[in-house]
């Protein structure tokens, strides 16, 4: 019986720790819901320090991730940072809240041309985020040709060389522009194309990943990826053999942006956050951290030189001329679920 | 007195074992708005899209899969239960105990290691290109799977076969060899028919996890190609299409059933085997 | 002799197989590197890293706490029900037997979406509470499966031979039951512990609003990349792991 002692004795002492760790802490909370790998920590803690709010931070992998989650209830989120497309959706569907904009000062900083965008036409329900493109990058001691379509994706020379992105509309998006389509197609049977090369390029790729491309194509372990841009400026910084290229059958160019869903608990936590972010010094600081485009044109002179100067996070604007931005497949998206579970089950 | 006090126990299995399961089963035969619980109509539909080829295809992949590791786990843990029951109380135990350690380590961590192992780039191709071979295509395909599945899942087959055989009664091959049998003879006719609900068990102990997951596919497949674990949640977890979810559950448990209904007519003894095993 | 040393390089391979790759991850640990084939140097730093990472400590946070709550819940839960189960006639015995061994046959991911769909009905917020009554869900089975065997193995009449000397059900149960079975009790319970500190799947479809056990935390990092702070993680797990089960161990052979 000693040892049941010693056992008993091992639990109440870990259970003790544990509340003492959970005690303690009675500040007001916002639940944050990001991406992955796409924070620096440092700033939430900064934000933490000077605002005495505690930041529950989690992540999600996809936008639709992100939707369902939030869609089915049952969890309440302050903060959310959904691309173009999906916020278009939570619009249209009443899941977000209108923001305050006396307590988000900073949106004068934000790059003009970034507001009163198609997805959010009145400006009301977001403050943009990151921005960038989708594009390929390859690695130059395993690709000589010049890559400037997404016809090298398909091509058997790179046979499990290829990476593509684990992502509904990426992924259809790469294979319809390829077939000259528009990436907001509301066409069945051309979604189906593209589902068909899709299924006809599986046999040459090595993977779908997400941020596991990463660490990837880092390690030089396959010749080509889709990637977003701001993911590229990443990589090219750790493995100077890496470029970026945009197809010129054209790509598309996404923004992603801070909303306020309306399952909100704290929802002037969440605007003071919202403004927090958008700060220059503090949006400067995190967009050094993670390589993406900076909407806020002050941030961004106050990049190092290799930042600034990126042609893959700022490229030139002759540069992304044949661009598209997603928009909400509204009434089809089961149609693009569809084709996506078919491709994933081939 | 003392039957009541399993009241609390019983209101507990009702809540979270029996209602939850039947409401699987309701979403499988409705369609509609999988939030909104008035929306529900009565429907087949989620099952005629799950008997589509491109369905059955997902089906018949994973009951593959699942089969492979089964028998993949049955031939290389056999021989080696055999061997550990074989030996002196006092080592077999210590050899079942270093056959055990391994699990108490997270699933995932140990189904993460292998991805540090299999890279292109990673330690065995780091090796073999070393001694001057080509490096290995070991990640992201089909074969890492199934490594995963067998690393996971062979000591659920090992164990329960092991202690089938340290049950057998030693003078029954004593009882063989003095009537002439030679070594194969015995394990042929008395061992391993003795042996056979360890090797049920264990085969049900391999099949039932291996048919479901979604971890191992997804860390070490690539997400090329979906099992019917990964089907399963993408329909809760991406697409929200919880009718056609559960009516893959259901099909899932239909499935396992069939399998334990088979096999529980071999296996006498039942015990609290299971994601324990101590 | 042959057939002597074959068996032990089969029995060295098998356990190359096991360990090999929790030996490299636990030597990787200590890798003064992020890249994986490559070793570059000793270093702590992976182990500095993880415990300055909040959402490690705050999944760790979670994960005891949902541990010791479910399996001590689970347990009382469980050796009640064992208790009064034992006691039952042969078909109401046979039936809740039956029913009990659901959740431990069930794949994980159905008891888990079957929880979920539960959870969705009495429209509960997922969170802390929710992944709490999943693992209680799936703790007590193996509770019970290890506490009736003891039952079974006890004198019938001791709890008898104790009332008809005057004692209270109550006080029979305490002085004379309880005693007997405390092996299966603490064998379940940390059972039970165990389970939970291990589990995914179900934690994983029934969590919400930032709340995650490690499990969870770790598929997250692995999804996203290599990452040494998860080698770290995984050998502190890895011990601390095998140093309750040499206490376990320990006991047993004591009894």
């Amino acid at each position: 019986m000693k040892n049941t002692k010693v056992i008993v004795l091992i639990l109440l002492i870990s259970m003790l720790a544990v509340f003492a760790m959970g005690c303690g802490d009675d500040r007001p909370v916002i639940n944050v819901y990001n991406w992955g790998d796409y924070i620096d920590s440092d700033v939430i803690k900064e934000f933490e320090d000077e605002f005495g709010i505690k930041v529950n931070y989690s992540m999600y992998e996809t936008n639709e991730d992100m939707y369902i989650k939030l869609k089915q209830g049952g969890s309440s989120y302050d903060v959310v940072i959904p691309s173009d497309y999906m916020i278009e959706r939570m619009i249209n569907e009443d899941m977000l809240l209108k923001l305050d904009m006396n307590n988000i000062p900073n949106m004068e900083k934000v790059d003009e041309d970034l507001l009163y965008a198609d997805y959010d036409p009145t400006n009301e329900y977001s403050v943009p985020y990151m921005w960038g493109t989708v594009g390929i990058l390859y690695n130059t001691t395993m690709v000589d040709e010049t890559v400037d379509s997404w016809d090298i994706l398909w091509d058997e020379k790179y046979a499990d060389q290829i990476i593509m992105l684990n992502s509904q509309r990426d992924s259809l998006a790469v294979a319809l522009k390829r077939l000259g389509y528009s990436m907001n197609t509301r066409d069945v049977a051309q979604l189906e194309e593209a589902r068909d090369i899709l299924i006809d390029q599986k046999p040459l790729v090595y993977a779908y990943l997400g941020d596991q491309v990463k660490d990837t194509m880092i390690a030089g372990e396959a010749a080509l990826a889709v990637v977003y841009s701001g993911d590229a400026v990443y990589m090219i910084r750790e493995n100077p053999d890496l470029a970026y290229a945009l197809p010129k059958e054209g790509f598309n160019l996404w923004y992603d942006s801070m909303v306020i869903p309306s399952s909100a608990k704290n929802k002037e936590g969440a605007e003071a956050f919202i403004n927090f972010m958008t700060r220059p010094d503090i949006a400067a600081k995190n967009t050094d951290y993670i390589g993406y485009s900076s909407p806020i044109p002050e941030a961004i002179e106050m990049l190092p030189d290799d930042l600034k100067n990126s042609d893959v996070a700022y490229p030139d604007s002759d540069l992304i001329q044949n661009t598209e931005v997603f928009k909400d497949p509204a009434d089809i998206v089961d149609v693009y679920d569809r084709i996506w579970t078919e491709l994933n089950s081939h | 007195m003392m039957k009541r006090t399993s009241y609390p126990y019983l209101a507990w299995i009702l809540i979270f074992t029996i209602v939850p399961l039947f409401l699987v089963l309701y979403f499988a035969f409705t369609t509609g708005d999988s939030q909104n619980f008035s929306t529900f109509i009565f429907s087949l539909d989620n099952f005629k899209k799950f008997f589509t080829p491109i369905y059955i295809n997902v089906l018949i992949k994973s009951i593959n899969l699942a089969l492979v590791s089964t028998i993949l786990c049955l031939i290389i843990g056999y021989p080696i239960a055999y061997i550990i029951s074989r030996e002196k109380p006092k080592k077999r135990n210590a050899m079942i105990l270093m056959f055990v350690i391994p699990m108490w380590m997270n699933f995932l961590l140990r189904t993460y290691a292998w991805v540090t192992l299999l890279g292109r780039n990673g330690l065995i191709n780091t090796f073999v290109t070393k001694l001057g071979f080509p490096a290995l295509d070991l990640m992201f395909n089909e074969k890492a799977v199934l490594l995963g599945m067998v690393y996971n899942f062979l000591p659920f087959m090992v164990l329960p076969i092991y202690s089938v055989l340290t049950k057998i009664d030693k003078s029954l091959l004593e009882a063989s060899e003095d009537l002439g049998a030679n070594l194969m003879t015995t394990f042929r006719r008395v061992i391993f028919p003795l042996s056979l609900p360890g090797v049920i068990t264990g085969i049900t102990m391999v099949f039932i996890p291996a048919m479901s997951t979604f971890v191992i596919s997804s860390l070490l497949g690539g997400n090329k190609s979906n099992l019917i674990g990964n089907l399963i949640e993408q329909q809760f977890r991406w697409t929200g299409d919880w009718h056609f979810g559960s009516s893959m559950s259901i099909i899932l448990m239909i499935f396992i059933l069939i399998t334990m209904a088979l096999t529980s007519r071999f296996d006498k003894e039942k015990e609290g085997r299971g994601r324990g095993l101590w | 002799m042959v057939s002597k040393s074959l068996k032990k390089l089969y029995t060295f391979l098998i356990f190359l197989f096991l360990y090999a790759p929790i030996i490299i991850l636990i030597v990787f640990s200590f890798n003064d590197s992020k890249s994986r084939g490559v070793w570059s140097g000793f270093t702590l730093r992976w182990y500095v890293e993880l415990f300055k990472d909040p959402a490690i400590l705050k999944a760790l946070y979670y994960t005891i706490l949902i541990a010791v709550l479910s399996s001590v819940i689970s347990t009382v839960i469980g050796t009640f029900a064992a208790l009064g189960i034992h006691n039952m006639p042969g078909l109401s015995k046979k039936i809740v037997l039956n029913l009990n061994y659901l959740p431990v046959l069930n794949p994980d991911i159905v008891t888990a979406v079957s929880l979920m769909a539960l959870y969705r009905f009495f429209k509960l917020e997922f969170g802390f509470t929710t992944m709490l009554l999943s693992h209680i869900t799936f703790c007590i089975p193996y509770v019970i499966l290890s506490v009736l065997p003891k039952l079974k193995q006890m004198n019938k009449h001791l709890a008898e031979a104790a009332m008809d000397l005057g004692a209270t059900p109550f006080y029979a149960l305490r002085k004379v039951i309880i005693p007997e079975i405390m092996p299966g009790i603490i064998t379940g319970g940390l059972m039970a512990f165990t389970l939970s500190i291990d589990d995914f799947v179900i934690s994983f479809f029934n969590t919400g609003n930032g709340v995650s056990n490690l499990s969870i935390e770790i598929f997250a990092m692995s999804r996203r990349g290599i990452n040494p702070t998860i080698n770290a993680l995984s050998t502190l797990m890895f011990v601390s792991l095998l140093v309750l089960l040499l206490i376990i161990n320990k006991r047993t052979e004591k009894n």
